[in-house]
């Protein structure tokens, strides 16, 4: 049984002779966070779209959970959830009748579905808001109201489209964890989004978009070494001590360039090395007769990753 | 590589039906429930009222002997008043229609709903369809207590029970009062597919329904004329003429009604084209037509407005189907 619930190959999609996307491959595993990432107009949405049968592709496969959304997309959609870019619901019903409005086209029993309903909402923290009529909800609690959708539908497979678009710090923060909830209950999610910092928290690997095609794909570290190149940066700050001249002979530093305007005394200074150098950097310091003022571990950031990407692409272009 | 599930070829899978009915049920509901519905009865409540009461009052002074005397509620238009219940319909119907339709697609694409409703296990056929049928059941609902409000006023106010022939040619009637309401809620819906606007959308349907209501008389005697010779020397020359002017006027849906509606409640009618002295040979005049014979003359305006609904109904059907659900 292999471990993939969506296979995506050689996917196409043609608005007249714009590729709004371009022949991609695509696997996502069970159980894991995937991002879509890039910017808007990159054809993440058109390929999410695709996935689900909603939009018709112009060539390549598609295989959700084993099923074929052209041919299949009522087994496609009964199992998988999906969150659209801000999601809507009918205002002039509750949050309780949206979900069983939902319910009901999932054909899901009657006496089940009241359950169902109660324990999603319980699982996003809407459950006092039950009864109340959508109209008088926040984004965030439209948004979380979509995650219980999902939760209700009990879906295998769970598609967000830019679910944090929109929201305050605390919101998003908050509809994150309701993700790697999503997660630890089993569910493959795949979020599509351009907020960089906010997803590469929750993602186990990435794709990049670009102009209809994936750039870059796997976890964030291996874009980071990709992109950045190979090595393990980090941060040193020191006083008392040249650091270029001590840091020289530690074994796996590669390169150590100052961080900041150059020649500002006790300015910091970058240092790349092959491995986490930390501990030796510490000592030769202190051995070199230098106070030691600051030593971090520069994590690598998609923000970073994305940013010189980009940046590349255009220098080419 | 992932298993593949199910049999491969190129058909889709499963029924178009599956989920048709939640959303029948959910749009009959919104309909029933929303403040337009009050509205919409009000108006019907408002311009149907007038003319019962006016030919009511006048029905009550009338002492001739008439059989079918509880239909000339629906059909007499007072001195006092001068427009039918019927002739009300006519209009209030179409405006009815349009109120119910002429946002349900565009709405939810508004609302966002719709990308989510669609990932949800149905197709767009059952989404369309169940919207329409909802609209239909909600129209066929107000003409149906419309109906039952003025048969009990007749029974009221005139003293006179309806007999079996009268219900039942005014159940007739109330059917093909539907079945006019069904061609005018495909057209909003129609245009509620095309236009993403649902104001743009409601006047596209208005535009349409006032070009019938009022210019199209107008055109198809122009073009009546146009065609018809300078001079009319037989018979046979004025009847194809009149021929023609019939058949133009009936492109319009309100045509199609109204003669199915003179054939149904004024049982007399024989035809809606004028008679030849050798058609008239043996015809009583003023006697009235049995319910069957009555209903063999309408058929053809029964399945013309049928035909009609299914036809627009099919356009809205093939667009929605194109159309992309991303905002």
């Amino acid at each position: 049984m292999s471990d993939n619930v969506i296979e995506v190959r050689g996917l196409l999609k043609l608005y007249g002779a714009t590729r709004a996307v371009d022949a991609i491959d695509l696997d996502i595993r069970r159980g894991e966070i995937f991002g879509l990432l890039g910017p808007n107009g990159a054809g993440k949405t058109t390929t999410i779209l695709m996935l689900l049968g909603l939009t018709e592709a112009s060539g390549g496969t598609v295989n959700v959970l084993g099923f074929d959304p052209v041919r299949q997309p009522l087994q496609v959609k009964r199992r998988v959830g999906y969150l659209p870019d801000a999601v809507g619901f009918y205002d002039h019903l509750t949050a309780r009748e949206n979900l069983r409005y939902t319910a009901r086209l999932l054909a899901i029993p009657r006496r089940d579905a009241e359950k169902r309903i109660s324990d999603a909402m319980e699982s996003v923290q809407l459950a006092d808001v039950l009864d109340k009529r959508v109209a008088t909800f926040s984004r965030g609690m439209r948004q979380r109201l979509g995650i219980a959708e999902i939760v209700m539908k009990q879906a295998e497979v769970a598609i967000l489209d830019e679910p944090t678009s929109g929201l305050d710090p605390h919101a998003t923060f908050e509809l994150l964890e309701m993700i790697r909830g999503l997660k630890k209950a089993g569910v493959a999610v795949l979020i599509s989004s351009h907020l960089l910092d906010r997803v590469q928290s929750v993602c186990d690997r990435v794709a990049l978009f670009n102009r209809g095609k994936i750039a870059l794909m796997g976890s964030v570290v291996e874009l980071a070494n990709q992109v950045l190149g190979a090595g393990h940066p980090i941060l040193v700050e020191a006083s008392g001590v040249d650091i270029a001249v001590a840091l020289r002979g530690v074994e796996g530093v590669q390169t150590v360039v100052p961080e900041g305007a150059p020649g500002s005394g006790n300015g910091a200074w970058r240092v790349v090395a092959d491995r986490d150098v930390r501990a030796a950097v510490a000592q030769r310091i202190v051995s070199s007769g230098g106070s030691l003022t600051r030593l971090a571990d520069l994590q690598p950031s998609l923000e970073e990753v994305y940013t010189r990407y980009f940046e590349e692409v255009r220098d080419a272009a | 590589m992932l298993p593949r599930r199910g049999p491969r070829g190129s058909k889709r899978e499963g029924s178009p039906f599956t989920g048709l009915g939640p959303v029948f049920m959910k749009e009959f509901a919104d309909h029933l429930s929303s403040a337009r519905m009050m509205v919409l009865m009000l108006f019907v409540i408002v311009f149907g009222a007038f003319p019962v009461a006016a030919s009511l009052q006048q029905l009550r002074t009338v002492t001739e002997q008439d059989s079918y005397l509880f239909l000339r509620i629906f059909t007499s238009a007072p001195e006092s008043l001068p427009i039918s219940f019927v002739f009300a319909l006519n209009f209030i119907i179409p405006i009815m229609a349009i109120g119910l339709g002429f946002d349900a697609v565009n709405s939810e694409f508004n609302r966002r709903t719709l990308s989510r409703v669609l990932s949800q296990p149905i197709y767009r056929d059952a989404l369309l369809l169940g919207k329409f049928l909802g609209g239909l059941a909600t129209l066929a609902v107000a003409l149906a207590a419309l109906w039952l409000i003025v048969f009990g006023a007749g029974l009221l106010l005139l003293g006179l029970p309806p007999r079996g022939v009268e219900v039942a040619r005014g159940a007739c009637f109330l059917l093909a009062a539907i079945a006019y309401g069904g061609v005018w809620l495909a057209a909003s819906l129609l245009f509620s597919v095309i236009f993403r606007s649902t104001a743009t959308s409601a006047l596209c349907a208005l535009g349409l329904w006032l070009f019938f209501f009022l210019l199209w008389p107008m055109i198809a005697s122009a073009i009546t004329i146009g065609f018809a010779p300078s001079q009319i020397h037989s018979a046979e020359q004025y009847l194809a003429v009149e021929q023609l002017g019939l058949v133009l006027a009936r492109f319009s849906p309100g045509t199609l009604f109204s003669e199915a509606v003179v054939g149904l409640l004024n049982p007399e009618t024989r035809t809606f084209a004028s008679m030849l002295p050798a058609q008239m040979r043996g015809v009583i005049p003023g006697a009235p037509l049995p319910l069957d014979q009555s209903l063999i003359l309408i058929w053809p305006q029964i399945t013309g407005l049928i035909a009609g609904m299914i036809v627009v109904f099919a356009a809205a059907y093939v667009i929605f189907q194109r159309e992309e659900v991303r905002a």
